[in-house]
């Protein structure tokens, strides 16, 4: 019959209303302000420069290479380079960003940065009240705003940032490897060398002879 | 004790008596009609404001949520914030509008719905204007909505407006037919189109029932028909195609913004309560209390617990039905809707000349429920047309 499907439909919502007021299982808003939802792991907002070490401005990963600036959509990073160069966690000569700003108005929190970023320097932040009163200058952020240590890393997103640990120690194995391997050519080049100067300071010998 | 069902009308006319020897005649006449009109543009905006707040929290416990809580205890004072968020706004007129007609279609909107409350009697002896024809007059400024839907879709140049308009004008046509012909049965029972005097003849007793139309087979249907349709005038859901937030975003008034925005909000509102009192005048009885022992309530106080009984039914089926589809919108006007209010008539008709007793309870009852078995019944549908295709919307 015509219409029983609105009087049955009008039924569900007639106990939805009244349930509504007895049982506060039903009701799921979080009220917001006073009450805050669990965040997920994978939660991201607003990226953050990763630091190492007690001193945010030493230990930052970021060494200046400008591959999130290219990438990133809607160009809202801004790195300087720094003319100088300083010594990162592997014992190598790196530049460091003199300059590093975001633009919290046009970040749109694709993460491609940390896709793109080689030194595992720009990550994701799950902060998510950064309005500001200052339209100009609160929206945007500077390094100093930016630096947040590997613990807060660790603490937030504990799976991405072991595999970063992960990633980091391999390079670090790797760069000691490598510096032990040349260390060991060297030494092996010094002593072939030693041995031709010798070989080439006893063959004459005979020849004078 | 004062007399609390002329309360009202003891009051103006005291008013009036105060000022009689002061002003001249013509004076005097203004300001008689002033004193009938004031309450009318202060009450009903104020119904408003109420019935948008329960509207708003209504929706929201029907979808398991609490709806607006912040503004005042309960937040009850949200219609406050709300206007005033509204009048604070910028009003944005587009670079290509015509600004004039703009400008009108809201204005135009606001007072054909205010116009059409003079005709609606709220109270015993509480009509602005007792006309004759006072159901035509509603429904011939009533019409003019659709003059002012059409202006604001057509005058901001934007394709979902027009498509707004549109549609608002396709369904406001097709749905006008089975509302008025819903009521042309209570005008061929009364025999007049006076409001008060349809609103008189339900002032009497059947047993302990009160002789309400509704409780008519004909009176039923009538009313049934005339609330979908009224449904569909006001553009509410399930008929709000015109507005439709997930294809054409807001439609018709789609390029407003501030206070115009507020107004057609207003407008769509005031013609909702004014078709909903159109509706209790006809079928509910109008001012007149259920039973005989409940009119010690003033005359007004049942007109308005009417109005807002109705209009939590029109929240009630807004929060339970999804928004029809254009062809499904037509369907039902011409296909289910006018072959039912036709055949109302003739129910009416037989209703009045089989005279009073049980037979034309049968008559009438039979003739409407067996062409409600018919027509709404899927299987008598034309099934050489097919199943409707679609070929880029599956």
């Amino acid at each position: 019959m015509l219409g029983a499907g609105i009087i049955k439909g009008m039924a569900e919502t007639a106990r939805n209303f009244l349930g509504s007021y007895v049982s506060a299982e039903r009701l799921t808003t979080v009220q917001y302000p006073e009450e805050r939802s669990p965040q997920i792991e994978n939660a991201r907002q607003f990226p953050f420069l990763v630091f190492d070490g007690d001193d945010p401005m030493k230990g930052l990963r970021c060494v200046a290479c400008q591959i999130c600036e290219k990438e990133c959509p809607p160009k809202c990073i801004y790195i300087v380079k720094s003319k100088d160069k300083r010594v990162d966690y592997k014992g190598q000569a790196q530049f460091y960003p003199a300059t590093f700003d975001i633009d919290l108005s046009v970040c749109m929190s694709c993460q491609i940065c940390v896709e793109v970023c080689p030194f595992e320097s720009i990550k994701m932040d799950t902060a998510y009240e950064l309005s500001t009163a200052d339209r100009f200058g609160g929206l945007l952020v500077n390094k100093h705003q930016l630096a947040k240590s590997n613990e807060h890393y660790r603490k937030f997103h504990p799976t991405d940032a072991a595999a970063s640990d992960g990633a980091l120690a391999v390079e670090v194995a790797k760069a000691q490897a490598k510096a032990k391997a040349d260390v060991e050519a060297k030494a092996k080049a010094a002593a072939d060398a030693k041995a031709k100067t010798a070989a080439a300071q006893s063959t004459p010998a005979p020849a004078t002879a | 004790m004062p007399d609390l069902d002329q309360i009202f009308v003891n009051l103006k006319h005291w008013l009036l008596g105060q000022l009689e020897g002061i002003l001249s005649a013509s004076w005097l006449e203004l300001v008689s009609i002033l004193l009938s009109l004031v309450p009318i543009l202060i009450v009903f905006p104020t119904l408003f404001a109420i019935m948008t707040i329960m509207e708003r929290k209504g929706l929201g416990r029907i979808q398991n949520r609490y709806g607006p809580n912040r503004v005042g205890p309960f937040g009850f004072l949200q219609p406050a914030a709300d206007g005033i968020k509204a009048l604070i706004k910028e009003d944005l007129v587009p670079r290509a509008a015509d600004k004039v007609v703009h400008l009108l279609a809201p204005v135009i909107l606001v007072v054909t719905a205010f116009t059409v409350y003079a005709v609606l009697p709220i109270g015993r002896n509480m009509v602005v204007l007792d006309l004759d024809a006072g159901l035509l007059f509603f429904f011939a400024v009533g019409a003019a909505s659709d003059l002012a839907v059409f202006m604001a879709g057509w005058a901001i140049r934007n394709k979902y407006a027009l498509l707004g308009a549109m549609r608002a004008v396709a369904q406001m046509v097709s749905y006008e037919i089975p509302l008025i012909l819903s009521s042309v049965a209570v005008v061929m029972i009364t025999g007049t189109l006076s409001l008060p005097e349809i609103v008189m003849a339900q002032s009497t007793h059947f047993g302990f029932l009160p002789d309400w139309f509704v409780f008519t087979p004909w009176g039923f249907a009538g009313f049934l028909l005339f609330m979908i349709a009224a449904n569909a005038e006001a553009n509410r859901s399930p008929f709000d195609l015109p507005e439709g937030e997930s294809e054409i975003i807001a439609g018709y008034f789609i390029e407003y913004s501030g206070f115009k925005f507020a107004l057609f909000f207003l407008a769509e509102y005031l013609s909702l309560f004014a078709i909903c009192g159109l509706g209790i005048t006809l079928f509910l009885g109008g001012w007149n209390a259920p039973f005989a022992g409940l009119e010690f309530i003033p005359s007004w106080a049942w007109f308005f617990l009417k109005l807002i009984t109705l209009m939590c039914l029109f929240i009630w089926t807004r929060g339970t039905l999804p928004r029809l589809r254009q062809d499904q919108l037509m369907n039902l006007a011409w296909k289910f809707m006018i072959p039912m209010v036709l055949i109302n008539l003739v129910a009416a008709a037989l209703w009045h000349f089989t005279g009073p007793g049980f037979m034309r309870w049968l008559t009438s009852g039979a003739l409407l429920i067996v062409a409600h078995l018919f027509l709404g019944n899927p299987q008598f549908e034309r099934k050489d047309i097919g199943k409707r295709t679609y070929r880029f919307a599956e």
